[in-house]
């Protein structure tokens, strides 16, 4: 049954008049789970990446990458849209972002002049809703994502607060909605708009960026402009961004009142395989943490090694993380790297020595706001915010 | 006017301005032209293929459906949720009829 997958994918490869196709395919990798063979891709500016999807394209970032250092470089960040008509060609200097709704000055910005306003930099952790979707047990529709559906960088840009104020915005004010440049092929498909509370918008956190680890915005990671909603999760995020509104009531499309809803319930779970009774969107991330240097079945040589990983969560900052060499009997504090921020990747590693035999190493992750990762997956039906805490299974001899 | 956009020019252009932690806010502001790669994955060729595409393709690529999971309790369920979602939330244009027809093509198929 595994086979039926590749065989279409085969057959488009060895299709006909496809010759500049040749580079797509430079490989497959397999995902942990039913069904997880996916190509590696090569798309500009990007290095090879597990694609997903093709148009809109979705690209997971290999796990090793989140290996070679905190920061995830642009050229390996991941990628994901929702709608098909992307904008490709973009002339920097006829790009303008709109601001307008109960605002006293409705204003129009050319990048230029938002370049000009004080800039700000921010290191943080940008991650889709469905990451790990892949791992879901029962399975659920949607993106099958392994756990490469996030990433670290240094984002620079300018507060939206600082925007909201020049416009002036009005009293009746509650919400603000984000609208990229990318859209619907179908005209009835709704358009990827999104909406933050006007208190959170002008927090002075929520910031437009231009600037991406030094460079400017990747094509496919929003330039020239997206928003960056520190500790929430990607969906907010809007790419392309070009028009701002401010409104006087809760915004009712489709991208917040119906998609991106997460179990109205303290777990923020439900009964595998049931629907909740109420729902809320989803919001900041739940705490997770990696082990990134040993892949699962590796082969060790027994004796020291030193484990490496990564933790972050939705904004608290990591307060500690614990290994366990024996799947979950005794836990080990790790050291914890550089701080960089509350939003940020957070380095950790553990010097540790593994005995000649089977082991299940684990991280777990406690936030400084207690959060902690649970032994257990939950579940909810549109397979967001996994944070259980993940196995790696090696053998040491 | 458009240009391509090229990594090789933007990596000269890089080392040339000499790009630093400060950021690029160096006025080196043009036009980008990104070209996606060609599209390579197909629907399986099966009955009732013609119909699938014609009305799946319009918005999506055919690696949207290859990549769900095969392990699911009922193929049919799964599908026909899927197609319903495609036409109640987000507006596919399909044809009553057609919507059997795609359903069995899919459960048969992946």
């Amino acid at each position: 049954m595994k086979r039926a997958g590749m065989a279409a994918l085969a057959t488009g490869f060895g299709g006909s008049g496809l010759g500049s196709s040749k580079a797509f395919a430079l490989d497959t990798v397999t995902l942990p789970f039913d069904n997880g063979e996916r190509p590696l891709v090569k798309y500009p500016q990007k290095r090879p990446m597990i694609g997903l999807t093709s148009r809109p394209p979705q690209l997971e970032t290999p796990f090793s990458v989140y290996n070679e250092g905190v920061i995830t470089p642009n050229n390996a960040f991941f990628v994901r849209y929702h709608l098909a008509d992307i904008p490709l060609n973009v002339d920097p200097n006829k790009f303008t972002l709109e601001i307008k709704g109960k605002v006293d000055r409705p204003l129009t910005l050319s990048l230029t002049e938002i370049k000009k306003l004080p800039a700000v930099e921010l290191i943080a952790v940008n991650q889709c809703s469905g990451n790990s979707r892949g791992f879901f047990d029962p399975r659920v529709a949607g993106g099958q994502m392994g756990n490469g559906a996030m990433g670290n960088a240094r984002w620079r840009g300018v507060p939206l607060k600082t925007v909201l104020d020049k416009a002036g915005v009005q009293q009746s004010a509650k919400q603000v909605t984000f609208n990229g440049m990318d859209g619907p092929v179908a005209d009835k498909t709704p358009d990827f708009i999104k909406a933050l509370d006007i208190d959170h918008a002008r927090d002075g956190e929520v910031m437009l960026a231009y600037g991406m680890n030094g460079e400017d915005l990747p094509v496919l990671n929003g330039f020239p402009l997206r928003l960056v909603v520190p500790g929430y999760y990607g969906t907010y995020w809007v790419k392309h961004l070009n028009e701002i509104t401010v409104i006087d009531n809760v915004f009712d499309g489709f991208w917040m009142k119906t998609a991106y809803r997460i179990p109205d319930t303290p777990c923020s779970c439900v009964e595998p395989g049931t629907a909740p009774k109420a729902t809320i969107p989803i919001n900041r991330f739940t705490v997770r943490s990696f082990i990134t240097n040993v892949t699962d079945g590796a082969k060790l040589k027994s004796g020291g090694t030193t484990l490496k990983g990564i933790a972050f969560d939705g904004g608290k900052g990591i307060k500690e993380v614990a290994v366990s060499l024996d799947d979950g009997k005794t836990w080990t504090p790790a050291k914890l790297g550089k701080d960089l921020g509350k939003y940020s990747f957070r380095e950790w590693k553990l010097p540790v020595k593994l005995d000649a035999g089977m082991h299940g190493l684990k991280s777990r992750a406690t936030s400084n706001g207690g959060q902690t990762q649970p032994l257990e997956a939950s579940w909810n039906p549109a397979g967001y915010l996994r944070n259980v805490v993940e196995t790696v299974h090696v053998t040491a001899s | 006017m458009k240009r391509t956009y090229s990594l090789a020019l933007a990596a000269l252009a890089a080392l040339l301005l000499g790009v630093s932690t400060s950021g690029l806010v160096i006025a080196w502001a043009k036009p980008i032209s990104y070209k996606l790669p060609d599209e390579t994955a197909k629907f399986m060729p099966a009955p009732g293929v013609e119909i699938v595409q014609n009305n799946c393709t319009a918005c999506h690529s055919s690696d949207y459906v290859a990549t769900q999971p095969r392990a699911v309790k009922s193929k049919k369920d799964f599908w026909q949720a899927e197609v319903t979602k495609m036409i109640k939330t987000y507006g596919a244009p399909i044809d009553e009829g057609d919507v059997g027809k795609i359903v069995d093509y899919l459960a048969a198929n992946y």
